[in-house]
């Protein structure tokens, strides 16, 4: 009786129906426990989380020196934009680092990558909190102010990414777009 | 035990006890705290008018992401998502939530409510916060969204508000668990407490350690705000806040499934086929789901792998095994109730004879089925760490929600006001054609609200954002699905209306049914030569269950390495 108490002793191991029942749905669980593990050391899609205490202030300075160092051109946004209408394009070197800033309401610098390099790009954020989307790929990662997010990335297919900010941070939010160029 | 009890007196917080306010319960037999009707009813319907605020704002925002539409213009649809999401997922659940307490503590205790003065502080500290939140959003001084992320910063009544409503909170649970004690004391019933009221502890306590949570995040938030100590850290903030976040959801759970519970009793007659199996998952969820709310923190950094995988994976797999319990528990009950009646006919006639015109019933099995099977079948596989990468912040995630909170609890809350109102507020319901359709109309809608967030998700579709043709990147497919989104969105509000104006209409104009049972919605009758209990010692006479959650288990495995396939195709990324 769902309402009423119970007094008779109410325990009785389960049988029948509901032992199969639980006996198939904790394999379940068990399969998908172990999922997580098995494509950590066989998939090539992780989340490692890496990531360093960084100054907003610094970080930027490091972004602009990254900047300086790497900039192979301007990207001229074709489609109206008011917060990415020009953005510099910067070309990080294979294996090595690269800088990526979201504030309000843009992400720079553009950058160009090569296909099947490997690249550490380091995310982060100067004011709000940002969401690092790119699509069409449709990966998702979180940038936080205060921390150098490190996504370790390799891009396998060639062509025109754009970033979309998927954490709302104000009223310019869904105009916050940036590029990355695969070649 | 029956021998003591009956030399003894009972105490003042039993029901039984002489001069306590009470009234017998024409339709149940049951006895009813007055008390306890009282704030029952209070927090029912304050409850209610939250809904249909977040209803209104629902509405707006439906109307808005429907890029054909397009409603709202940037800065209030932002105004309004924040309003919809902290009275929908705050106010409205909260307030209901506690009127179930106060039910389940009382009525099928035998118990009086511990004290009223203590309902009456907790009560107008929750109400105060709450008008408090509503204002500072509609003035415009928080559009911060429900997580409200630091360093986004809203004013500090918004804090504030949401401080008092946790307090006020934690006050009613007090009572509750109060009038568990002094009724147990009082010996205002004998032997275990029934399971509605075991569902009901469950949620308690978890709500307990999730407004602790919100204790110790909005505390030093609301200090910053004010300018007196320096700011929190986010990844802290984020942290800490998803315990308030995520567990908050889980006490909805608990709640739902007691509903569940006490409903598919109230209409069937069904019985836990196990009480001790009930008992357990409901203790899974109060032991192991505080750590599984690290599902929502999966692409974050400075959260390393091992922390995500661990804490994502034992816990909050023995969460979703409580959930998948009851998924067998309850329509296996039903099943075996319906077969004792007579209805025995194949694997599935047993469903076919249900009462489907009685509202309470088609609301919960709606509420079953769409929470177990899109909101549980997504929410897992979302909450996987790596498949989080490819559905964080978009759309999917949304469209999770919607089907666990408002095709589950929400539509079970509905369900249960249809016969919350006949007995407490002793009026028989009007426009009971209405009535009948309202769970589909709701539910129907709610489904294809959800199936248009989570296509679009797929498809890369941000959450929370109020365009997307700004961003150039979206084709014709994603517009489609954000078009179904608006048609639910429309089709769900009137559901959503149609429940309101049947409950404020009955309770304005429905017929009185003081002294006489209430209007029945619909209780299948026994057949012929049927014997009641008779199926008590047979585990196999479920056979239509079994099937059931067999064929949503392959759904579940299907959905779930789909997903891993998808994520497959993206890019390497450590
Ligand atoms: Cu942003």
């Amino acid at each position: 009786m769902s309402l009423r108490p119970l007094t008779s002793p109410w325990f009785h191991a389960p049988a029948g129906h509901e032992k199969l029942w639980l006996g198939v749905a904790i394999l379940w669980c068990f399969v998908m426990s172990l999922m997580m593990p098995y494509w950590h050391f066989r998939g090539k899609q992780n989340s490692s989380g890496e990531a360093y205490a960084v100054m907003p202030a610094d970080f930027l300075a490091r972004t602009e020196k990254f900047v300086e160092a790497n900039r192979v051109g301007t990207f001229k946004n074709p489609t109206p934009n008011a917060f990415a209408a020009e953005l510099p394009l910067v070309e990080p070197p294979a294996g090595g680092d690269a800088y990526l800033v979201g504030r309000m309401w843009q992400w720079y610098p553009a950058l160009r990558l090569r296909q099947g390099e490997t690249y550490r790009i380091h995310l982060s954020a100067l004011d709000l909190q940002h969401g690092f989307s790119l699509q069409p790929l449709n990966m998702n990662f979180q940038a936080v102010p205060g921390y150098d997010h490190v996504l370790t990335l390799t891009p396998t297919s060639k062509g025109e990414f754009t970033i979309v900010c998927n954490e709302f941070c104000g009223i310019g939010h869904h105009a916050m777009t940036g590029k990355i160029f695969v070649e | 035990m029956t021998s003591v009890s009956a030399t003894l007196p009972v105490g003042p917080h039993s029901l039984a006890a002489p001069a306590t306010p009470k009234r017998v319960c024409a339709t149940t037999g049951l006895g009813v705290c007055l008390d306890a009707q009282r704030f029952i009813k209070l927090h029912a319907v304050v409850g209610v008018v939250f809904l249909l605020l977040g209803g209104i704002a629902a509405l707006l925002l439906a109307l808005t992401r429907w890029q054909t539409v397009h409603l709202l213009p940037a800065d209030w649809f932002y105004r309004v998502l924040t309003f919809h999401g902290i009275n929908m997922l705050i106010f409205w659940i909260l307030f209901f939530e506690v009127a179930i307490l106060y039910f389940a503590c009382t009525t099928p205790l035998n118990a009086r409510l511990f004290s009223r003065k203590v309902a009456w502080v907790g009560f107008a500290l929750m109400g105060v916060g709450a008008v408090m939140v509503d204002w500072v959003i509609l003035a415009g001084k928080a559009d911060v969204m429900m997580t409200s992320y630091l360093p986004l910063l809203a004013h500090p009544a918004f804090y504030l508000g949401i401080i008092l409503v946790a307090v006020g909170t934690l006050v009613g649970v007090f009572n509750f668990f109060a009038t568990l004690y002094v009724a147990k004391r009082d010996r205002a019933y004998e032997g275990s407490m029934p399971i509605v009221t075991f569902g009901a502890l469950a949620a308690a306590i978890i709500a307990v350690v999730t407004l602790l949570h919100g204790a110790i995040v909005m505390i030093p938030t609301f200090a910053y705000s004010m300018g007196w100590i320096g700011q929190p850290d986010p990844i802290w903030y984020r942290i800490i806040w998803w315990g308030l976040g995520h567990q908050s959801q889980q006490v909805n759970v608990c709640a739902m499934v007691a509903v569940w519970y006490l409903l598919s009793h109230v209409i069937v007659g069904a019985r836990p086929v196990n009480e001790a199996v009930c008992r357990t998952a409901f203790a899974l969820y109060i032991l192991f789901i505080n750590i599984a709310s690290a599902h929502h923190l999966l692409v974050d950094p400075a959260v390393g792998s091992a922390w995500k995988i661990w804490n994502t994976s034992y816990a909050m797999y023995l969460a979703v095994l409580a959930s998948m319990v009851h998924g067998f528990t309850v329509p296996a009950g039903v099943e075996i109730a319906m077969r004792e009646k007579g209805y025995t006919r194949g694997l599935f006639g047993w469903v076919v004879a249900l009462p489907w015109r009685n509202p309470a019933l088609s609301g919960t099995v709606l509420s079953v089925i769409i929470f177990g099977f899109l909101g549980g079948i997504t929410g897992v596989t979302l909450g996987t760490q790596q498949i989080n990468i490819i559905a964080h912040n978009t759309l999917r995630i949304p469209g999770h929600f919607h089907v666990t909170v408002v095709g589950g609890t929400t539509l079970a809350f509905m369900a249960l006001a249809y016969y919350v109102i006949p007995l407490f507020f002793q009026r028989d319901f009007i426009w009971r054609g209405l009535a009948r359709l309202q769970p589909w109309l709701f539910g129907l809608g709610i489904v294809m609200l959800s199936f248009g967030m989570s296509f679009a998700g797929s498809m890369g579709v941000s959450r929370r954002s109020w365009d997307i043709d700004a961003q150039g990147v979206y084709g014709s497919a994603a517009h489609l699905w954000l078009g179904v989104l608006g048609l639910g969105g429309v089709l769900a509000f009137v559901g959503l209306l149609a429940f309101v104006l049947l409950c404020v209409g009955t309770l304005l104009f429905g017929e009185k049914n003081h002294g006489r049972p209430m209007a029945d919605w619909g209780t299948p009758p026994a057949l012929a030569g049927a014997q009641a209990g008779s199926l008590a010692d047979n585990h196999s006479a479920t056979k239509g269950t079994i099937v059931l959650t067999l064929v949503f288990l392959a759904c579940f495995a299907v959905y779930y390495f789909a997903n891993w396939k998808a994520l497959a195709d993206v890019w390497p990324v450590r």
